[in-house]
């Protein structure tokens, strides 16, 4: 697909898409959000980006390929549940810290660790197959599993 | 240790594999590594185990709770044997372009879905692992991209589908009337309700999730087009594990509910028609997974069976064939994985004369297959046995009279395999043989389960005892409620 308007409306797009995703994102704690929501909506940021430009350009956009994206997002969210147990308390259990900001306080919490986690690998599975799909679709969709049929 | 830790350390291992993908060696024991500090850990844990855990800090029944009881970590530990052997075998079985497609981490994961499954005691959650097992195991099913394992892989998919949306309503139905999804609030809940007919609509839909995933009659028909498509190791491990996760859950779930014949006399004879016809669809299968796949099913039959009768020896009886069928059904897929890399072919027509060429072969192919039959002194004889005697201690003569037969139609079946794989003439030979190193890399994981089948006969009694002393933990769920908590 190559059409000047999507490709117009798409720069208008994606910068609300990332920032309601960032939004949802910081409200989940309490609120509906939270990293799985947010992950899906920066996504499909993506998505959008994929059909105006095509996958190769999302490739080249994305600094880390999908599966890393995954790794470090599975990482990241067994790591901040680890911090619990360091601390002698049940896995996945929150732990806070409050700083005294210009503005008011900030609380930061290892839930909001787990909850970028949890983005990182919907935004990596999200784009994996994604990238797949289109790319499989781009490529001859004859050539594969012909030895078997 | 604490019931997490398994879960954590398949978690990491997945991680860690996901991030880097371009060395194989690296892979491959980073892979080995992680599955042997689980199996580390599930032995420490099956040693003592820790009991209830609440993720987060969040008291029960609002938070999520894992239990690791001696069931729980028994089945654990049995898991984490079949995954190390499997990882072993993927070494020369599972092709270099699935290693590089995700086969390692794909492995972690569906060993932490199980695992998971087998620890948690939430229903809820228990629907979440469910979901991660799927998916990793459709991972691995379509991992090979040619057509037959697409196509086998999407009716496995469609038919666990429907069984999630039955899970799913039915922990959507059980929270809108009970108000609570830990299983043990559930069952004094359930112990103070009046309501039969909501208890049987619920507990009936439930039960159908569970009979899919555990390829009971009539709803098995996705595992037989499904586990021969994919390599041998992913075969086994499916074979090993994934069913009877649908097993446990029915066990857990069972052992929630106050005593009602209605739905006793149902399980039974879910039981017994998975038994006669998952053996007679195996006698008519002419390659070995196919074959094996149908004793699967016909072999859940007995586990179900066992569940339904319950009182007395029942439940010890479920417990020791869960464990007794894990290592053997593996095994002998793995037996099946030697055989078809020595022949090329998993026809038995097209296979013989590996009596002769390979005795240690045919030794290690009958271990499992004698013990699956359940001919003394192996464990698949205690099974049976514990099964057929708690079967006339409670006067159910057809119940006995049923799983004798099936016993002997599955000997059949396993002299059919021999006949035609063993001990007919050496059919002509067009490929090389597989070189030493090979066959002991494949035979190792073999070789070690079938010494735990022998093991686990032998020291029987041991087995039965940790068993029992499962079933014994099991059951308080029930009898617990004349005092019901605060």
């Amino acid at each position: 697909m190559n059409s000047a308007i999507l490709q117009t409306l798409c720069k208008a797009v994606i910068p609300l898409l990332l920032m309601t995703a960032i939004w949802f994102f910081l409200r989940g704690h309490n609120e509906p959000g939270g990293g799985f929501i947010a992950g899906l909506v920066f996504a499909s940021a993506y998505v959008l980006y994929g059909l105006a430009f095509g996958p190769q350009a999302v490739r080249e956009s994305m600094r880390l390929s999908p599966r890393t994206l995954m790794a470090f997002g599975l990482l990241l969210s067994v790591a901040a549940g680890l911090i619990g147990v360091f601390d002698h308390q049940a896995f996945l259990t929150g732990l806070w810290t409050e700083f005294e900001t210009g503005f008011g306080k900030l609380k930061l919490g290892t839930p909001l660790l787990f909850d970028l986690g949890v983005m990182l690998v919907v935004i990596g599975a999200v784009n994996s197959i994604l990238l797949e799909l289109t790319e499989a679709g781009e490529s001859n969709p004859q050539s594969q599993g012909e030895e078997a049929a | 240790m604490t019931a997490v830790h398994p879960l954590m350390v398949s978690l990491l291992t997945a991680g860690m594999l996901l991030a880097f993908r371009k060395n194989r060696w690296a892979m491959r024991l980073l892979s080995l590594a992680g599955g042997l500090v689980h199996l580390g850990i599930s032995i420490q844990l099956f040693r003592e185990p820790s009991g209830m855990l609440q993720l987060g800090s969040w008291p029960a029944p609002f938070g999520i709770s894992f239990l690791a009881d001696r069931f729980a970590t028994m089945m654990v530990l049995v898991a984490s044997i079949i995954g190390l052997a499997v990882l072993i075998t993927s070494w020369i079985d599972v092709e270099s372009r699935e290693e590089k497609l995700g086969f390692h981490p794909m492995v972690h994961v569906l060993m932490t879905g199980v695992c998971g499954a087998f620890l948690t005691h939430d229903l809820f959650n228990l629907f979440v692992w469910f979901e991660v097992m799927l998916m990793a195991s459709f991972v691995l099913l379509g991992l090979g991209e040619k057509r037959v394992q697409v196509s086998g892989a999407l009716r496995y998919f469609a038919l666990n589908l429907v069984s999630s949306l039955f899970f799913l309503s039915a922990v959507g139905l059980l929270y809108g009337w009970l108000g609570t999804l830990q299983m043990s609030d559930i069952a004094i809940r359930l112990a103070q309700t009046e309501e039969r007919g909501l208890l049987l609509g619920i507990g009936a839909l439930l039960f159908l999730a569970f009979a899919i995933k555990a390829a009971l009659f009539p709803v098995f028909a996705w595992l037989p087009v499904s586990y021969p498509m994919p390599s041998f190791g992913v075969s086994a491990l499916f074979a090993g594990l994934l069913t009877k996760v649908g097993v446990v859950a029915m066990v857990r779930f069972y052992c929630l509910l106050p005593a009602d014949s209605t739905l006793q006399s149902f399980i039974i004879f879910a039981g017994l028609a998975t038994m006669v016809v998952g053996v007679l669809c195996a006698i008519g299968q002419s390659t070995i997974r196919r074959i094996l796949s149908f004793h699967i099913v016909s072999q859940v039959g007995y586990m179900v069976l066992a569940l339904g009768l319950f009182n007395g020896l029942g439940l010890t009886a479920c417990l020791f064939y869960l464990i007794h069928h894990i290592l053997v059904k593996a095994n002998l897929f793995l037996v099946g994985g030697i055989v078809h890399r020595i022949q090329g072919s998993e026809k038995v027509q097209e296979c013989g004369g590996l009596a002769s060429a390979y005795p240690w072969l045919a030794f290690l192919f009958w271990i499992p297959a004698l013990s699956l039959a359940g001919l003394p002194p192996l464990s698949g004889f205690w099974a049976k046995l514990l099964v057929i005697r708690t079967g006339l201690d409670q006067g159910n003569f057809s119940a006995v009279g049923v799983a004798l037969a099936v016993g002997l139609l599955t000997l059949l079946s396993m002299i059919k395999i021999w006949n035609e794989v063993f001990w007919k003439p050496l059919p002509e030979r067009t490929e090389p043989p597989p070189s030493r190193r090979t066959l002991a890399i494949l035979a190792a994981p073999s070789v070690a389960l079938g010494l735990l089948t022998i093991l686990l006969g032998v020291f029987a009694q041991t087995g039965i005892e940790w068993s029992d002393q499962a079933a014994q933990e099991l059951r308080p769920q029930v009898v617990l409620l004349e005092e019901p908590a605060e």
